[in-house]
């Protein structure tokens, strides 16, 4: 397994690489799992460009890159960074690119890193632009689904939340549409998954049911995938309202659920899961986060052709 | 008929006319292909009498020879299009628009919060007809898509 053909290729879409590639990634990722610390990036520079603010994964990046004993530079948000001075991104990148192997971003506007991964003379990876695609996430998505359940094929996934705007929900179901999964899809009417993502499960011929009470799916599903629903998406602060605590997954709701079950969500958490879920051996979230450590670890080494 | 219709614009020894372009097109075919750019001699008549259309638009190009990939990018605005090859005043060869794979430029793209609408951006799109809902347009940055009643054309 030597991820080779990853070399020098941006990552800025999860439709970007192959059901092989993502699998090529996750079994490189579970080598660093078992040693995360080690100098395989000791000569190198990686640029962390963050044009807005982000917790986990500017610091996974961040932490990801240190364990394995490279360096970083960058801005962590674009106040800090000559865009406030009314520099172009183009002129950005072109600038960065001299200074770094590689370009980790995330950028408010959409597009914006299938943009900057054309300008960089470096690869580039898409650390989230705006509310379009965030693949790093998607592949420890990937990671924790297959870690957890042993294998990615035949799994009954619940995704739940908002499906109409959650970029996480239509990457998963994108990729997860390579491995026969079955999809259960709760959420409001109003927050229903779109046409254009439910087209990936019906041109790989799999099935999904669409539901709007948690309590319907939690004894079928494998994975119970939690979502916030986020407030910034709503023009109206009554149709947010009238939403916003559609779903609350309680200790209670666990009972019944199967054994190999488990709860992810992408983070940040609002009041969607109870604080008392937390210690439940079935609650897998941070565990989740965790993930992303060794997931990056593997991008990061496959693009620039170390591993 | 026909030799009244083509006297309305006058007859060109060498080139290529565009015929059925819808009549409110015209102007927007002539600068997606650049005509208002080039030397090459181009009339054009609008609100001219058809069968099919009951009034359209016709440009002829002296001295003009589309490639395929030239003339499909006003597939989008002129889908009925036909192109009619002249030499020395006689008609060579007629070829319907086809619509193109991609096309570039002359779109805005839907998304208010897209890269193209808000740094100096190229944009690009792929191009998909499905039965029933039209053409749609998928951006090639935010992979957004705009739908043909949502098309609103720049530049």
């Amino acid at each position: 397994m030597n991820p080779t053909n990853l070399k020098n290729r941006n990552l800025i879409s999860i439709s970007d690489y192959s059901k092989e590639e993502y699998l090529k990634i996750l079994d490189l990722a579970e080598e660093f799992e078992k040693y995360p610390r080690q100098d395989t990036l000791k000569d190198y520079v990686i640029a962390s460009l963050f044009f807005e603010p982000s917790t986990r994964t500017r610091l996974s990046f961040e932490s990801a890159i240190s364990q394995l004993s490279g360096q970083i530079v960058g801005f962590t948000d674009a106040s800090s960074s000559s865009t406030q001075k009314g520099e172009s991104l183009k002129d950005t990148i072109r600038t960065v690119c001299n200074y770094s192997d590689m370009i980790v971003m995330r950028h408010p506007l959409d597009g914006s890193s299938r943009y900057a991964g054309e300008i960089a003379t470096v690869p580039l990876i898409n650390a989230g632009d705006g509310s379009n695609q965030h693949p790093t996430q998607c592949m420890l998505d990937l990671y924790s689904i297959r870690k957890t359940q042993q294998s990615l094929d035949n799994l009954k996934i619940a995704l739940v939340g908002d499906l109409k705007y959650g970029r996480t929900v239509h990457s998963l179901v994108e990729a997860m549409s390579n491995f026969n999964t079955e999809f259960h899809l709760v959420s409001p009417v109003e927050l229903k998954l779109p046409s254009t993502v439910k087209r990936f499960i019906k041109n790989a011929n799999l099935n999904y049911y669409q539901y709007t009470e948690l309590e319907d799916v939690m004894d079928v599903a494998d994975i119970v995938y939690m979502t916030r629903i986020q407030r910034e998406r709503f023009s109206e602060p009554l149709e947010y309202e009238k939403v916003k605590n559609s779903y609350i997954l309680t200790k209670d709701l666990l009972q019944g659920s199967k054994d190999n079950m488990r709860v992810l969500h992408p983070l940040p958490r609002v009041n969607e899961i109870t604080e008392d879920v937390d210690d439940h051996p079935k609650a897998y979230y941070f565990q989740q986060a965790l993930n992303g450590i060794y997931v990056r670890q593997a991008l990061l080494t496959a693009i620039l052709g170390l591993k | 008929m026909d030799n009244k219709k083509e006297l309305k614009v006058s007859a060109i020894e060498n080139g290529t006319v565009i015929d059925h372009i819808p009549k409110d097109k015209v102007l927007r075919v002539v600068r997606i292909l650049g005509l208002d750019e080039s030397e090459d001699l181009a009339l054009f008549g609008i609100n001219l009498d058809s069968k099919k259309f009951r009034k359209k638009g016709l440009i002829k190009v002296s001295n003009k020879f589309f490639k395929d990939e030239e003339i499909n990018k006003i597939g989008l605005v002129a889908p009925n299009a036909s192109l009619i090859t002249i030499k020395d005043f006689k008609v060579v060869e007629k070829r319907q628009v086809e619509m193109p794979e991609e096309i570039g430029g002359y779109v805005k793209c839907i998304n208010p919060k897209c890269v193209t609408n808000h740094q100096n951006v190229y944009p690009q799109f792929k191009v998909y007809v499905r039965e029933g809902e039209g053409i749609r347009l998928k951006c090639h940055y935010c992979e957004k898509t705009t739908k043909q009643s949502e098309m609103e054309f720049v530049g």
